[in-house]
């Protein structure tokens, strides 16, 4: 079928949803009116990152004025998991983190609840915790899950049972033993990094209302409303379409509004004063506390190179601090596991990527997925590899980077990448064989460059549908599943069914907000999916369309479907130059001869799209022919100056460049690039702070600082380049997660440049580079 | 909780409310009112997220009681587009891409509308500074300054 170039793919059009959002209309879950109706609740939560609940007493609360009902643990029993469904919706037995969800209270106001919950008596009998991941990983620790074996689990998860380990994803490729007596050098390092959370600017909140009919409604700033209706669903024994989940607009996700957060509790405390809706807003002290986290890590790496620099081996483990109960954290294990060597080609690889449970919040997806947490160390380990062999860092991995059809660490052939020209356009625009000069004479500067790769880690099989819908005139709704975080999802949507369609861009609405009752099925909003997997359905759902719209318009003309194209909403043919306009015609069709009878009729497209191809991995090797769909890749590079006297970093200029297959709007591409970047640089400087008890040191934005608009580097040059995979739209594929995975390890190296000092562990604070100064100083003398 | 009886003018319009002492004007223009473009990213005067002008001045309405504002002009996002033309701030907000998931752009419109009124043609440092209490997890920031530059040309506040 001829596809019309319209030229709406590949155009930096306006966002879909940009008036919405600078006028006030954009609706998130906070802003939906519910009447007076409406109850409110409140969470109450452990004070004790680990402890057995002894009992629970909610007399007093109950007797308040006001207050509706109080839901414990022992109202309901159910699991809760996307993976390994080991966490309970309220905790009846046993904590396991500080800030857990004992039980909820509903009221008339929100005011009445926050005094309710200081009227919960509790009894625990404390426990002893444990929160880093390599302790917890050994016999002795105090174990988390003693059911852990009982845990219903994923097929290609591997939990063990009597530890507290809940995914050991195994690579034996090669001959690891052996190769280090070929290495002219070996480099080893171990690298930490603390927990962090997501911090989007709209805390999680969820309303539910479950009705006498057994209907349940639950509106929620979520970024993956299936998901969450499956979850919830079969924890709960709520049948799919009695569970109806409506997402808004999300505020920010980052991954932390993926999966299930504190839903589950808005439903189970609505079903307990049937009829009437119940909201969960959480504060933004909650947000720091009773929310997904991105899992701290500790990596051991010890990798050689023979005397030209070429990598021979790699030798890893990771040991990922999985909070208490698993999000996504066991896939996050396993998907560092099959990526573990980041963007090489390494012959002899051996690794074990273990998931731990710690008595920390619950470990989870946030924007990279595992792969800022490895490349934190990865990236740092190959500069200190070049170093020894006395290569520059920027050939160093323009000569080991991974290339199309390399067969990778998981043993599948690598999709179509470019690698070398995102190192090499970076390494450009950084000038990085230029020595500049520091500011002033108290600094230094230095200039380190960092590069990634990140499949998108998901099961096998999970699919996108959409439905294209024709209006009267001829405008277009386009109904899908996946969300819109600010990504752009929605505009890029509209941008490929007008391609397709032959109409303007203008004249396609995205329908919101998703409904798992109305739209189309989408498994979730995460792994950079979107552009690919749902832009993939959304063209087959064109396609459709275009198809009947044209099969109409031939059977009328007497023509070949093969005749006849699109064009900015009219139907030509390149054979007969006859027109008919679409308007009119795509719900109401045409009318044969003298009236004598109608064609077509009201034109609706579907169309899907899931991976077929993925295999799976050998439990012993994790080899296999495709761990994944594909892979994206990029670079980075910084230049950076350094306060001597108060540790202070500044980054300068950060180029960032990823190869996205190909562009469908440049500049939303661009807008990924530089908040990525920003993000990726705030990350490096934050931490979720605990103390001994295991409670959060600073749960608010004083705090816990997040990049300001006065901490952003004077430049960001973004770029990108085209290697087009053979599964995507136009060959396109993800980019907005992994425009943040390199940039902590790409300051660190450029820290490095600047003071000949490595920094092993973040945070990347001022206090900790003053000290490691001060000490190289001291050892100077 | 006593209540009082107050008036408030939004966005030019006088609006009669009942509101009990402890409302934030942030919850009034919210809860009693429905002015739902104003947000509330953490009601402790952090984020800038709930920002809205008070007699033309930038104020995080989470730190203000409602009741303190009897008779005062108060300026929501709601308020900046008239008769369907947005205002240059806008525009550039929307032409630049200087908005990703939108939760902070009310607040950061507020902010830089404030600024552009009193300073038309601020430089990058004048906008980091007027908008340093505006948080955004997604952006970068960069394109904000962009609009705010961009709006400045264009005839400021209006």
């Amino acid at each position: 079928m001829k596809v019309p170039e319209s030229g709406v793919v590949g155009q930096s059009v306006r966002r879909t949803d940009a008036i919405d959002k600078v006028t006030g209309c954009a609706v998130f879950v906070d802003d939906i009116p519910f009447g007076p109706n409406l109850l409110h609740s409140r969470l109450v939560r452990s004070p004790h990152p680990h402890a057995l609940i002894k009992s629970i007493d909610t007399k007093k609360a109950e007797q308040l004025q006001g207050v509706r009902a109080v839901v414990t643990g022992k109202d309901i029993s159910a699991r809760l998991g996307l993976y390994l469904i080991d966490r309970p919706i309220f905790a009846s037995e046993r904590v396991r983190y500080f800030g857990e969800p004992v039980a909820g209270v509903i009221a008339t106001t929100e005011d009445i609840a926050v005094e309710a919950v200081k009227l919960v008596e509790i009894e625990y009998e404390v426990l002893p915790a444990v929160y880093d991941p390599v302790e917890s990983a050994q016999p002795d620790a105090p174990l988390l899950h003693p059911d852990l074996g009982s845990y219903t689990v994923a097929n290609f998860i591997f939990p063990e049972p009597g530890t507290n380990i809940s995914e050991n994803f195994k690579i034996r490729k090669g001959d690891v033993e052996t190769c280090w007596s070929d290495c002219e050098v070996v480099a080893e390092g171990k690298f930490r990094l603390p927990p962090i959370e997501h911090v989007p600017l709209e805390t999680h909140t969820s309303i539910a209302l479950s009705e006498k009919s057994g209907q349940v409604t639950l509106w929620a700033s979520s970024q993956s409303p299936f998901a969450m209706r499956d979850m919830i669903a079969q924890s709960l024994g709520i049948p799919h379409n009695q569970l109806r989940v409506i997402a808004p607009l999300v505020g920010g996700g980052f991954g932390g509004k993926a999966g299930v957060t504190m839903e589950a509790c808005a439903v189970v405390m609505a079903q307990a004063v049937e009829g009437r809706p119940v909201k969960l807003r959480l504060t933004r002290e909650e947000e720091f506390v009773g929310t997904s986290v991105r899992q701290s890590l500790v990596s051991e790496i010890k990798v050689g190179c023979d005397k030209d620099g070429t990598l021979l081996g790699m030798e890893l483990t990771y040991y990922f601090g999985g909070g208490a109960y698993n999000d996504y954290g066991v896939n996050i294990a396993r998907a560092a596991g099959y990526s573990c060597t980041g963007p090489y080609d390494v012959p002899n690889v051996k690794a074990d990527s273990l998931c731990v449970y710690t008595n920390h919040p619950v470990g989870s997806a946030m924007r990279g997925f595992g792969m800022p947490e490895i490349h934190w160390g990865l990236e740092q380990i190959m500069d200190q590899l070049a170093e020894k062999i006395g290569m520059d860092p920027v050939e160093f991995r323009l000569k080991n980077c991974v290339r199309t059809d390399d067969e990778i660490v998981s043993g599948m052939k690598m999709t179509p990448i470019d690698l070398e020209a995102c190192i090499e356009k970076v390494s450009r625009a950084i000038e990085w064989e230029k020595e500049e000069k520091p500011t002033a004479p108290n600094k230094k500067r230095g200039k380190g460059i960092a590069i990634m790769w990140k499949a998108p880690a998901m099961p096998p099989n999970p699919g996108s549908a959409a439905v294209v819908r024709f209006n009267e005139d001829a405008t277009v709704n386009v109904e899908v599943g996946g969300q819109e975080l600010g990504q752009g999802a929605f505009t890029v949507a509209a941008q490929i069914a007008a391609e397709i369609l032959g109409v303007t861009y203008e004249s396609v609405t995205v329908s919101y907000p998703l409904d798992t009752k109305y739209s189309p099925y989408e498994w979730q909003t995460v792994a950079s999916r979107l552009t690919w997997s749902m832009g993939n359905a959304v063209k087959a759902a064109a396609e459709d369309a275009r198809t009947q719209i044209l099969e109409t318009v031939a059977d009328h003309w007497d023509e070949e479907i093969d005749d006849l194209t699109i064009k900015d909403g009219v139907v030509i043919s390149f054979k007969s130059e006859k027109e008919q306009p679409l308007d009119k015609m795509v719900i109401y069709g045409l009318p044969n001869e003298d009236f004598e009878g109608w064609k077509g009729g009201p034109v609706v497209g579907r169309g899907h799209f899931m991976p077929t191809y993925v295999t799976n991995l050998d439990p012993e090797t994790g080899q296999g022919t495709r761990a994944v769909v594909h892979y994206t890749v990029g670079a980075q590079a910084v230049d950076l100056e350094v306060d001597l006297e108060t540790g202070q970093l500044e980054v300068l200029n950060i180029a960032s460049v990823y190869d996205v297959g190909r562009a469908i709007n440049p500049d939303l591409i661009m807008t990924q690039i530089e908040g990525g970047a920003v993000h990726g640089m705030s990350s490096a400087y934050e931490e979720l702070k605990f103390n001994k008890s295991g409670e959060v040191l600073n749960p608010s934005f004083v705090d816990y600082r997040i990049a300001t608009i006065a901490d952003i580097p004077r430049k960001i040059h973004g770029d990108y380049v085209e290697t087009p995979i053979d599964d995507g739209p136009w060959g396109a594929r993800g980019v907005g997660e992994h425009v943040m995975v390199q940039t902590a390890p790409a300051i660190a190296n450029a820290l490095y440049d600047a003071v000949g000092i490595r920094f092993s562990d973040l945070p990347l604070s001022a206090d900790k580079i003053y000290l490691a100064l001060e000490e190289k100083t001291n050892q100077g003398k | 909780m006593v209540t009082h009886t107050i008036s408030l003018i939004i966005n030019g319009t006088e609006e009669q409310l009942q509101v009990p002492s402890n409302m934030t004007l942030l919850h009034a223009l919210r809860d009693k009112l429905g002015f739902t473009g104003t947000k509330n990213g953490c009601e402790a005067g952090e984020c800038g997220a709930c920002t809205v002008l008070v007699d033309g001045e930038p104020m995080n309405s989470c730190l203000v009681l409602a009741v303190e504002l009897n008779g005062r002009e108060i300026t929501t996002v709601e308020g900046l587009a008239e008769d369907g033309k947005l205002t240059p701030l806008q525009q550039a907000f929307a032409d630049l891409n200087a908005v990703q998931c939108g939760y902070c752009t009310p607040g950061m419109l507020m902010s830089a509308t404030a600024l552009l009124k009193r300073n038309p043609h601020p430089s990058e440092v004048d906008i980091q500074e007027a908008l340093i209490g505006n948080l955004c997890r997604c952006t970068g920031y960069q394109r904000i300054i962009d609009a705010v530059l961009k709006a400045s040309r264009n005839g400021g506040e209006r």
